[in-house]
C-alpha cells in the first residue's frame, strides 16, 4: 500500500481511453447474456454476489467473463443504452471478455502487476488509463481525508 | 499482429469498407487476446437476425436500415457500410422469434415484419437460416480439426468435444467479421496445446440418463470454471442428447468449451492421452453428494408446485426427444392451467410434421416451436410464474432472465407436470 491510501497498478492495455469512477468489485466472474439486464446495467444472475447491483458508470473490477456467447452482445447493448461500466479491470483473458471489452468501448486493463482484489474495494475511487495500462486507486477511507484537505 | 498480404489488403479496403471494418475489429480483438495472427475459417455460426428491440436503438441514418444494423451490431462499426454477401460458409443460430407462432410470443404484426425483414436480409447475404442452437443437428457438422468461428456456448462445446472441431466461444461481432473475411484470431482452442485436459474428473456414481448428464455438467461447470475436464468412470456410451445436455449445462454454470470422455469424444482414447502426460491441475470427485448439490442448486428457484410452463428442447430437441414427449403424453392432454412447449430446429419440425408427432402434440394442447426459445426470445405464457424443464441450461437462465420460479427434473416428470399442472419429482 502506498502513502495516503493511494496506489497505482500497472497492466496491459486492452481498450484505450481514460475514465474514473467508484469501484464495484466482485471476485466472481460475470455472465453477460442471462447474467445482466442491458437496460439497467444490473447483474441478474440469481446466485451472484452482485445480484441486483448496477455497474452503470462504475469501474467494474472482476475476474472476467463466463457463460453464454452473448456476452459481447449484452455489454454492447448496455453501452448503447448508456448503462455500461465506466471502465473494466479484469484478471482472466478469454474471447468473451476481450471482444466484450472492445465493443463496450470503455478503458480496460488486465495482466496487472498486483492483485486488484487485494488493492481495490467497492467504493474506492479508481482511475483507469487504457492507453498507459494503469489503474490508480484512491481508498474510500482516505478519500474523505483527502477531500477535507483539498 | 502479423497479417498476410491478403489480410493486409482487406484491412486497407481492397474489398470494400465493410470488409475493412471487419478486419479492423478482428485485429483489435486478436491483439487484445495476445494472438500473433489470424486463422482461415470457412465455417461461421452467428446471430444477425434482429427484432425491433435492436433496430429501435439505431436511430435514423442515411444507410439501409439492415446494413446499419449489421454494421452496428454485427461489426461494432459506426460507419455507413454497404454489407457484401458473406465470404464464408455462414449459418444463423437461434434467434428472437418463431415466425409461425407470433401469438405465443405476444408479438404484433410490426414485430413479426421486423424479424421477417431481418431474416430476408440475412438470406440475401448468403447466411443460411438454420435458426437453431444446434446447427450440428441439421447439416452443419464440422469435421475433426476444422477451424470454425461459432457462437452459442452449447454448440461450441459440442463441436469441440464430440466432433473435434476447433472453435473458441465467439460473439456476435467476431462472427459477423468472420463471415465477411473468413478469418478469426488464432488463439485458444484453435491451437493443439490448449486442447489438452487440465482437470481430472473421477465419476463414482452412475451417469446414465439425460438428467444424470445434465447434473454432471452443471456441477462440473461450477467446479472447474474454465478448465478442460477429462471424465473418467463413465460406464455406458452417451448419445447425442446426453452430450448435448451435458455440454450445455457445463457451459452455463461455468465456461467449459471442451471436454474429453475417453473412448467417446474425438480427441482422447484414454485419460493419459487427454492429459498428454501432465498432472491435472485438480482432481474432482463426482459422487452422490456432488450430484445432490447440483440438483439442489438447479431447484433452488422452485417453491410453488403449480407449474405454468413446461419447456422441453434446450438445446433444441432431437426428433427422438419429440417422439419421447409424445410417448410420455400417452394420449393425455396438457392441463388447462399449464402449458407444454417443445422447441426443435425448423428442419426437424418438418420431420415431426411428416411423422405425425406434431399432430400428437397439437391434439394434447402442446406446442412445437422453432427458431427461438423462451430465454432467447424472452417470452412465457401470460401470467406465468413457475416453469419446469429437463434442461439444466434453461433452468439456470430462464428464471433469472424472466424473474420466475423454476424446477429441473426428468423429461417424464416435466411431461407429467404439464398434464397435472403440478410438480412432483424424485431427487436422484
Amino acid at each position: 500500500m502506498s502513502d495516503h491510501g493511494h496506489l497505482v497498478l500497472h497492466g496491459r492495455p486492452i481498450v484505450g481511453g481514460v475514465a474514473e469512477g467508484e469501484a464495484l468489485v466482485t471476485r466472481e466472474r460475470i455472465s453477460g447474456w442471462g447474467g445482466i439486464d442491458p437496460r439497467t446495467g444490473t447483474v441478474i444472475e440469481t446466485r451472484h454476489s452482485l445480484a441486483g447491483v448496477s455497474f452503470a458508470g462504475r469501474v467494474l473490477v472482476f475476474p472476467g467473463a463466463k457463460g453464454s456467447s452473448g456476452w459481447s452482445g449484452m455489454f454492447h447493448m448496455a453501452r448503447v443504452n448508456g448503462v455500461a461500466p465506466a471502465a473494466m479491470v479484469f484478471t482472466t483473458m478469454g474471447t468473451k471478455i476481450a471482444l466484450g471489452a472492445l465493443v463496450t468501448r470503455v478503458p480496460s486493463v488486465t495482466d496487472l502487476d498486483g492483485d486488484p482484489f487485494a488493492a481495490i474495494e467497492t467504493g474506492d475511487w479508481v482511475r483507469v488509463d487504457g492507453d498507459a495500462g494503469t489503474v490508480e486507486v484512491r481508498k474510500a477511507a482516505h478519500r474523505l481525508d483527502g477531500a477535507a484537505t483539498a | 499482429m502479423q497479417l498476410t498480404d491478403e489480410e493486409r489488403a482487406m484491412a486497407d479496403g481492397a474489398q470494400g469498407a465493410a470488409v475493412a471494418a471487419a478486419m479492423d475489429l478482428l485485429v483489435r480483438y486478436g491483439e487484445a487476446l495476445g494472438a500473433d495472427r489470424l486463422v482461415e475459417t470457412n465455417n461461421v455460426c452467428g446471430a444477425n437476425v434482429f427484432g425491433s428491440r435492436h433496430v429501435r436503438l439505431l436511430g435514423r441514418g442515411g444507410a439501409d436500415l439492415h446494413d446499419t444494423a449489421f454494421a452496428r451490431w454485427s461489426l461494432d462499426s459506426d460507419e455507413d457500410l454497404d454489407i457484401p454477401p458473406v465470404a464464408a460458409y455462414s449459418c444463423q443460430l437461434i434467434g428472437p422469434m418463431d415466425i409461425e407462432h407470433p401469438e405465443l410470443q405476444h408479438k404484433d404484426a410490426d414485430e413479426l415484419q421486423a424479424v421477417l425483414d431481418s431474416e430476408a436480409y440475412s438470406a440475401r447475404h448468403g447466411i443460411h437460416l438454420l435458426s437453431t442452437c444446434t446447427p450440428y443437428q441439421v447439416g452443419n457438422v464440422p469435421v475433426r480439426g476444422e477451424h470454425c468461428a461459432w457462437m452459442e456456448s452449447s454448440a461450441v462445446v459440442y463441436i469441440n468435444s464430440v466432433l473435434g472441431a476447433r472453435t473458441n466461444t465467439e460473439g456476435r461481432e467476431s462472427t459477423g467479421a468472420a463471415m465477411l473475411t473468413r478469418r478469426i484470431p488464432l488463439y485458444g482452442l484453435h491451437l493443439d496445446e490448449h486442447r489438452l485436459a487440465t482437470h481430472l474428473v473421477e465419476v463414482g456414481v452412475e451417469v446414465e440418463t439425460v438428467r444424470d448428464w445434465g447434473l454432471l455438467g452443471y456441477f462440473l461447470g461450477e467446479a472447474i470454471a474454465e478448465g478442460i475436464p477429462v471424465i473418467d468412470g463413465i460406464a455406458t456410451t452417451p448419445d447425442l442428447v446426453r452430450l448435448k445436455h451435458f455440454g450445455a449445462a457445463a457451459a452455463s454454470s461455468g465456461d467449459v468449451e471442451l471436454y474429453h470422455v475417453p473412448g467417446v469424444t474425438a480427441e482422447a482414447r484414454t485419460v493419459e492421452e487427454a492429459l498428454a502426460g501432465r498432472s491435472p491441475a485438480a482432481t474432482i470427485r463426482y459422487g452422490a453428494a456432488e450430484r445432490r448439490v447440483a440438483y439442489e442448486r438447479l431447484n433452488a428457484k422452485g417453491d410453488d408446485r403449480h407449474v405454468d410452463l413446461v419447456m422441453i428442447g434446450c438445446p433444441h430437441a432431437t426428433i427422438d426427444q419429440i417422439r419421447q414427449v409424445c410417448t410420455l403424453l400417452d394420449g393425455r392432454k396438457v392441463h388447462t392451467e399449464s402449458n407444454l412447449w417443445v422447441f426443435t430446429p425448423r428442419a426437424i419440425r418438418e420431420v415431426a410434421e411428416r411423422n405425425g408427432y406434431a399432430d400428437t402434440l397439437r391434439a394434447a394442447g402442446a406446442h412445437l416451436l422453432s427458431d427461438t426459445c423462451p430465454a432467447i426470445g424472452q417470452f412465457v405464457p401470460p401470467g406465468c410464474r413457475v416453469i419446469a424443464t429437463d434442461s439444466a441450461k434453461q433452468a439456470h437462465y430462464l428464471p433469472a432472465i424472466m424473474g420466475l420460479q423454476g424446477w429441473f427434473g426428468t423429461t417424464a416428470e416435466c411431461v407429467d407436470a404439464a398434464v397435472n399442472g403440478t410438480w412432483e419429482a424424485t431427487a436422484p
